[in-house]
């Protein structure tokens, strides 16, 4: 199957007075997978429906190895899509579906049913080419759109939140599914979703957007680790943020501790927002009666994640922080107990209020 | 200890929503649909247990289910006999003779042997074959068209496809009568020729048209519903992206997939075509109902065969779109629950 390069050049959308897409900038490269991560109504399904060329852009261009693509019908553009909903035809079998693109660029029939088998065996349901879509479960259809998206072999996959629509356990199963079958096909694919983990989980960068516009484009771990805006921060992973003093070019002081700061930072003496990941906090118990103190405050909840419980403590000015801690520690902090915060690791990010 | 809040791991550990291992689902449901199956007895249990206690409170269970199917009998004998009681008056005008005091098939017999009778059946059934294709050509795309694009416009042209129901047909007559006329004064142009041509005895092509306007609610109202029984869109963007042309998305993908909504105005405008007097009469022609009246008269028994006769057939066709119909409904529905 042939890897191609994908690139998304300045797209704007309005629809009326919405602006859905301002300027959206991205490139993929040739067997890269790239996840598309933001909120509700960020513009993220408008950019892939431009990319399948189910939308038109205002002004943009989609380039697929160069070539400007944008003027091209949907019908046109080599593109196999999979869809939030189940999109199966439902008077043809899962063979006949994951065959009908094959059917329209004039297949032979033998050669037809052959590459429908194949694919339905590499997405794991092979022997159930015979079904109808009615008799297939969610997690089942989704992986025949899935085989009949690879069927034409495209020269790029769209996956349109394609896991969405199925409960919990199928969701993770396909999820590994098709990152296997990407992997091992090649294919340069676009993944639109607005779970984080999702995205951070299978892509190999992930594009955080925001309002029509890209936030930043970055690998999974440089992307929670080292956030490009506090938008970006906010938005992946679980962040604390807590108030803070710069006491020097390179240092701020957070519950009265000196923390290194990278990147950007304001001057010394300014009043800022620490971010910080719960992982990157310690707490410590104090007794009850303790001096005032603004790092000791009152824990409220603890959730048990298995290997680590997350405690959440509510600090003397009604800032709430949450901590990761081994589990097995978790016992030292009860409701309704004191504790301290003691930061433990860098800020991921420190910005102004 | 503080509190635990284990909410978050549930979530992550699986919804309720699905339940079961996929794959496991067995033919003809999967594991989303096994839950609502299971759970809709113990649902129905719950009314029909309080329905059972305040009934035995009150005494008398066997006593109240034998008046209620006293009543739902006697409302099915008034309904029966209201229905059934033409009908079967008219099958006994036709095969007893009250002067013979004997019982005879005999104007089944003459029906095919009748003057004008094959040719009125086969000219109806022509006319209905060619409304219904004008009607589905019409309609198929510009429902799918506005659907797709302009769903702002589904009430307008809703609006505009009831208007035969509240327009007379005789005033429908009155003025295609009149667009007819045109053409009358001005003999060997190609308006007076294509008034001949509309007009034609043999196969007038004119009452198609009229008749497509009158069976408009009817098919409107079946197509629409076909079409909200399927994901159109997601249908049509599917195909599309894997390379289907318009006129493709529309024979392999929509019609099959519309199939029971066209098969049920099929039948309706079938039975209007088949049923209408007024339009054909005035313009002079003899379609099988105006052949019934006109030419059926002189001989009592013949054209009230002919009428149970063409009820029969209607029934025969209706129960055989009902029985193809309702499979594809079925599979439909099963896929969109």
């Amino acid at each position: 199957m042939p890897a191609a390069g994908l690139e998304l050049s300045a797209l704007r959308r309005c629809y009326g007075a919405v602006r859905a897409l301002d300027g959206l900038e991205l490139a993929l490269a040739p067997g890269e997978l790239v996840a598309l991560l933001g909120p509700s109504g960020c513009g993220k399904t408008t950019a892939l429906r431009i990319v399948a060329g189910f939308e038109r852009p205002d002004a943009g261009a989609v380039r697929l190895d160069g070539a400007d693509i944008t003027p091209l019908s949907a019908a046109k553009r080599d593109m196999g899509m999979v869809f939030q909903s189940y999109s199966l035809f439902p008077h043809l079998t899962a063979a006949q579906n994951v065959a009908f693109g094959l059917r329209l660029r004039k297949t032979a029939a033998p050669a037809r049913a052959a590459r429908a088998e194949e694919l339905l065996e590499l997405v794991g349901i092979g022997g159930h080419g015979a079904r109808y879509p009615h008799q297939l479960s969610g997690g089942q259809q989704q992986r025949v759109a899935l085989a009949r998206a690879l069927a034409i072999r495209p020269k790029v996959l769209l996956l349109d939140e394609p896991l969405s629509a199925l409960d919990a356990q199928v969701r993770l199963q396909l999820r590994d599914e098709i990152r296997r079958v990407q992997l091992d096909l090649g294919i340069t694919t676009l993944f639109v979703t607005h779970d984080q983990e999702e995205a951070l989980s299978i892509a190999d960068r992930v594009a955080v957007m925001r309002s029509g516009r890209l936030e930043q484009c970055a690998a999974p771990a440089q992307l929670y680790q080292r956030p490009a805006t506090a938008f970006v921060a906010q938005f992946v992973g679980t962040m604390n943020r807590v108030r803070g003093t710069m006491v020097d070019t390179d240092l701020v002081e957070v519950a009265g501790h000196r923390l290194p700061v990278d990147g950007e930072r304001p001057v010394p003496g300014t009043k800022v927002e620490v971010l910080l990941r719960p992982e990157a906090v310690g707490l410590e118990a104090v007794p009850a009666r303790a001096a005032a103190d603004p790092a000791v405050g009152t824990v409220r909840t603890a959730t048990f994640l298995g290997a680590i419980t997350r405690i959440a403590v509510v600090l003397e000015d009604g800032t709430q922080v949450k901590a990761d801690l081994p589990s097995h520690r978790a016992s030292e902090f009860p409701a309704a107990g004191r504790a301290r915060l003691v930061p433990a690791a860098r800020p991921v990010l420190v910005i102004e209020p | 200890m503080a509190r635990l809040v284990t909410g978050e791991v549930a979530e992550d550990r699986g919804g309720p929503e699905g339940g079961g291992p996929e794959g496991a689902a067995p033919e003809g449901g999967g594991p989303d649909r096994a839950m609502p199956e299971i759970a809709a007895p113990d649902r129905a249990a719950s009314p029909g247990r309080a329905v059972g206690a305040r009934w035995s409170a009150r005494g008398g269970v066997t006593g109240r289910l034998s008046r209620v199917r006293w009543w739902r009998a006697a409302i099915l004998g008034v309904v029966g006999i209201y229905l059934l009681g033409p009908l079967v008056s008219a099958l006994w005008f036709t095969v007893y003779n009250p002067r013979l005091r004997e019982f005879s098939l005999a104007p089944y017999g003459q029906l095919f042997g009748a003057s004008g009778f094959p040719a009125s059946v086969r000219m109806t059934f022509l006319l209905a074959l060619t409304t219904i294709a004008l009607e589905f050509a019409l309609l198929v795309p510009a429902m799918v068209a506005i659907r797709l694009r302009l769903p702002r416009l589904r009430g307008v042209v809703e609006s505009i496809a009831m208007v035969p129901l509240v327009v007379s047909p005789v005033a429908l007559t009155a003025g295609v009568s009149s667009v007819l006329g045109w053409g009358l004064n001005d003999q060997g142009s190609w308006i007076f020729r294509l008034d001949a041509d509309l007009q034609s005895q043999s196969f007038p092509l004119i009452l198609p048209f009229v008749y497509a306007i009158l069976a408009l609610p009817f098919a409107f109202r079946a197509l629409d519903a076909g079409l909200r029984a399927v994901d159109l869109k997601i249908l049509v963007e599917a195909s599309r992206g894997l390379g289907a042309s318009w006129p493709i998305v529309l024979w392999r993908v929509l019609l099959p997939n519309l199939r029971a909504g066209m098969l049920s105005g099929a039948v309706l405008t079938l039975a209007l075509v088949f049923g209408e007097y007024t339009v054909a009469s005035i313009l002079g022609f003899v379609p099988f109902a105006v052949w019934i009246v006109q030419d059926g008269q002189g001989s009592g028994q013949l054209p009230i065969a002919v009428s149970l006769l063409s009820l029969l057939l209607s029934w025969a066709v209706l129960f055989l779109v009902s029985f193809l119909g309702g499979r594809r409904a079925a599979a439909v529905t099963d896929r969109s629950s």
